[in-house]
């Protein structure tokens, strides 16, 4: 296999120290890609699927739902609606005929049977295409029904995934604002971008309950339709993930004047980060809860730190690739690596912004390689330049490494450990330990040699 | 109670699925695609389609999965896909040197009426597509049939580049139907047995169950090569396994080029693997041979041992028409009572067939096509069964009633063994016994008092 890297997308390719980055990228993948990035659709489901109490309906062909079925590990703590599959089935009559009646017919259904808060209507391409008027039906179905029953303009071809979170986040901004506000605390904040993943929430939620703060609604992890509905009563919203939500808090900015700052959960410089700016916030009206997040830091560290310098006695030296989604989850990652003495040789995104890509380049190493949308000839050919121990990324890219013979991190939606928090630096150490160091690599031919040398080292030592 | 929303009551629902048993047919052309050597399959719509066909099927062969797209845009589906088609083909061929590209539509592209045969031919007018190099296509309307219409669709498309030489190669095309790569290679292998020389298509073998060599290979070492394909007219017939996946390509093949064909149910099981050596042993005109007998002799062995365990046991089944069908058939073999049998797939031919296979029979079967899961769950709730078989969307059903379940069918996202284990033919029905035994005996194991728990069994 040639090495050839497609003249048009060398723009969407750069190596760190090796001049100012101008990488293209936040446009579509170059038609005939192998391209690891989704749709419209796809960014929308992923954001609004962890509001458990509600309904989601997928218009569309059986695809979209079947391919959306549980499969993030998004949880909950009470309903599990969102668990379950609901869709139009749109066969080749509705796409002659329309499918606005039998969409009306499955919300009456559903809502009548399931009696959810809200019910969230995912559109599909083909809808886009056959004009449905999804939010006629909508509104008809929230005055019948007497609960929002909310449009998702989720087409899959009107852009990328970033264009779906858009979308998800105009249809969660239709919910903000009609809940009652009483009672809630002047400390406190809603999580935004967070998707509860192997219950990550919960570990966030508990570090800001003992700060002192409340949490109004933790929107897109273990998510309630009433807690959305009553957001807007909350000080500040803290927002993860560079693209999900982020356009949901400037809204919230725009109509309620609620600040908001951007935050990230992984790794210990920056969670711990998170909290302090959380807390400088809240400092004026709660003067104690800067020695509080003090001592809440110092005690969750003072938990991982040995255990952490015991991992990083191992992984000292060996290189990581990073392949995310967002780009803000790419710099905490290189930070998280750091603390396990390893250098991340290669890092992409499919949705990083021009911005995201130059802080990138800024933190990045000399040589590292920064990459926007690659496709899987690329990741391999730069995983063997670079000597990489191990991958982070998602679903498409684990059996690639593992082709490769190198180690594999599921820092997607399909992780099944929590990684964020203090407490989730040391899972992510321990998961990257468990791969990196795993015996089955000493039994591929490439590595074979290696893994003989350093056996001979400890030999001799 | 995951599934605590599931009510016994059953009412009629014409617009609604609710957990479906069943997905559309791109990703059933993008599956048999991955069977031609050297192919990337290609999607002519969104990138989303491609994005979660590829994950779908990484989830459940743990291999990398590599096809590309029309990454299509708002503009594109206003004014066609057409340039999208062929700056794809150009790419594609520059980059990733595929030999083939086989080509499958989305409902975007169906709907807007893209018109596959004419830019593929635009394509190879304008040179896009280098000598030697071939593009397949396939029309797979996502609001049509299920993901098996979709691989029937383009094994069926794959025979566009047959060529017949006008003699005859003495060879059998055997058209496997959407099995597991390891089904593929025990297919191959009896066929070796009795003789016959065949050409297998697809062949996801040495695809989708390849080793770990150090290296990423975007094209594998196996599958079908086109050399092969364009040889499916000089073959002497045509066994095409499954009328569901493979009759339409057999019966193309009959009205194309005058090879005769005949339709089997895929082997799964002592009788449906009966005929399809009857019908081997045939072609090559020798008695059946010695090692066949001796596993067949090996499955019925198993059963006569353990056919205290299996007398009426009641199963639910839900999964893909053509494997059910041979499914029930094997079931009904050993004793044991399929009372509710379910595919997502439309079509009415698959009731009657498996009402055909149960009449007579001290049970009343449930059967029905274009159903979901969740109305299995309702059957299941109203008649509860001993075991279910299906693919992991069933293990929410069987947590929820506690019943036992054993994988199979496609997707199976928690498990591993399908890649590798075959479960056609003779060894295959022992696979599938020793699989639906445990899945009994444990229970049993579990559920029996001090008193009755007994070792030997």
């Amino acid at each position: 296999m040639s090495t050839t890297i497609l003249e048009e997308r060398k723009s969407q390719i750069h190596r760190a120290g090796a001049g100012p980055i101008d990488l293209a990228c936040n446009r579509e993948s170059l038609a005939g890609a192998v391209s690891q990035r989704a749709c419209v659709f796809c960014g929308s489901r992923v954001v609004l699927y962890p509001i458990a109490d509600a309904l989601h309906l997928v218009h569309g062909p059986i695809g979209c739902a079947a391919y959306t079925w549980d499969i993030r590990g998004a949880l909950s703590s009470g309903p599990e609606l969102h668990r379950l599959s609901f869709s139009t089935d749109l066969r080749e009559r509705d796409v002659i005929f329309g499918g606005e009646r039998k969409l009306a017919a499955a919300l009456e259904e559903l809502v009548q049977r399931h009696r959810p808060k809200a019910a969230f209507v995912y559109s599909t391409c083909i809808v886009g295409l056959i004009g449905d008027d999804l939010k006629a039906v909508c509104r008809a179905a929230a005055a019948r029904t007497g609960i929002p029953v909310i449009a998702v303009q989720s087409e899959g071809f009107k852009g990328n995934k970033r264009a779906g979170y858009l979308a998800a986040c105009k249809a969660m901004f239709e919910l903000v604002g009609t809940g009652d506000t009483a009672g809630i605390d002047p400390a406190s904040v809603n999580i935004f971008g967070d998707f509860n993943l192997a219950g990550e929430t919960w570990i966030i939620r508990d570090y800001l309950r003992r700060m002192g703060v409340e949490v109004v609604a933790n929107v897109t992890g273990d998510g309630r339709v009433d807690d959305i509905r009553r957001c807007h009563g909350a000080a500040l919203n803290l927002v993860q993930c560079s693209g999900a939500t982020l356009e949901l808090a400037r809204m919230m900015q725009e109509k309620y004047g609620t600040s908001y700052l951007r935050v990230s959960y992984v790794g210990i410089e920056d969670m711990a980060d998170s909290l302090y700016r959380t807390a400088e916030f809240f400092q004026n009206s709660d003067p104690g809860i800067l020695v509080r997040t003090q001592a809440l830091v110092r005690s969750e560290l003072v938990k991982i730190l040995p255990e952490l310098s015991r991992l990083r006695r191992d992984l000292e030296g060996r290189k990581a690739a990073v392949y995310v989604g967002g780009a803000f989850k790419a710099f905490s990652l290189i930070k998280a690596f750091r603390h396990l003495g390893m250098q991340v040789a290669i890092v992409g995104s499919q949705t990083g912004t021009p911005e995201d890509y130059e802080e990138l380049a800024a933190i990045s190493d000399p040589g590292t390689i920064i990459v926007d949308d690659a496709n899987p000839l690329e990741l391999s050919e730069f995983i063997k330049e670079k000597g990489v121990d191990i991958f982070v990324g998602g679903i498409k890219e684990r059996p690639i490494a593992y082709k490769l013979g190198i180690g594999f991190c599921d820092h997607n939606h399909e992780r099944k450990i929590a990684m964020e928090g203090f407490v989730g630096m040391l899972n992510f150490g321990l998961e990257v330990h468990r791969s990196v160091t795993s015996p089955v690599w000493r039994f591929m031919p490439r590595r074979a040699a290696d893994s003989a040398d350093r056996s001979k080292e400890v030999e001799a030592c | 109670m995951l599934l605590r929303h599931t009510s016994a009551e059953i009412t009629e629902r014409k617009a609604l699925t609710i957990n479906p048993a069943k997905t559309c047919q791109p990703i059933g052309a993008m599956y048999a695609a991955l069977g031609v050597h050297g192919c990337l399959p290609h999607s002519h719509g969104s990138q989303g389609c491609c994005a979660y066909h590829r994950s779908a099927l990484t989830r459940h062969y743990k291999e990398p999965i590599s096809a590309a797209t029309s990454s299509f845009t708002e503009g594109a589906s206003v004014f066609g896909g057409q340039a999208n088609l062929l700056a794809a083909i150009e790419n594609i061929f520059a980059v990733y040197e595929p030999e083939v590209i086989a080509v499958h539509t989305t409902c975007l592209s169906e709907t807007i009426g893209d018109d596959l045969p004419q830019i593929t031919e635009k394509a190879r007018r304008s040179g896009k597509i280098p000598e030697g190099r071939h593009v397949l296509y396939a029309s797979t309307p996502s609001y049509v049939g299920s993901h098996v219409t979709g691989f029937s669709n383009m094994v069926k498309g794959m025979l566009a580049v047959a060529e017949p030489t006008g003699t005859k190669n003495g060879r059998v095309n055997i058209i496997p139907g959407w099995v597991e790569p390891a089904d593929m290679e025990e297919i191959k292998r009896l066929a070796a047995l009795v003789g016959v020389d065949i050409t297998l298509f697809p062949d996801t073998s040495g695809v989708l169950n390849g080793p770990l060599s150090g290296e990423f290979h975007m094209f594998p070492e196996g599958g079908v090569t086109i050399k092969q394909l364009k040889s499916t007219p000089d073959s002497i017939g045509t066994l095409a396994l499954g009328e569901w996946c493979s009759a339409d390509a057999a019966r193309h093949l009959d009205s194309l080029f005058k090879v005769p064909c005949r339709v089997l149910e895929m082997p799964y099981g002592l009788k449906a693997t009966d005929r399809f050596i009857d019908a081997l042993r045939k072609i090559a005109g020798v008695p059946v041979p010695e090692e066949v007998n001796l596993e067949r002799g090996q499955l019925v062995d198993l059963i006569s041992d353990m056919h205290q365990y299996f007398y009426h046991k009641k199963v639910a089944l839900v999964g893909d028409p053509d494997p059910l069908i041979a499914l029930v058939e094997f079931l009904a073999t050993v004793d044991m009572c399929p009372v509710h049998v379910l595919t997502g797939t439309p079509g009415k031919r698959f009731e009657k067939k498996i009402k055909q296979l149960t009449a007579g029979m001290p049970f009343n079967v449930n059967v029905r096509s274009s159903a979901d899961m969740f109305l299995l769950h309702q059957w299941i709730k109203n008649e509860p069964v001993d075991l279910i078989i299906g693919n992991s969307y069933c293990k929410y059903i069987a947590r929820d009633e506690d019943i036992p379940l054993v994988r199979f069918g496609f997707p199976i996202l928690d498990r591993v063994g399908h890649q590798y284990f075959p479960t056609v033919g003779y060894k295959g029905g022992i696979r599938l016994l020793e699989k639906v035994l445990g899945a009994l005996l444990d229970r049993k194991d579990r559920d029996d008092s001090e008193q009755s728990f007994e070792l030997v069994l």
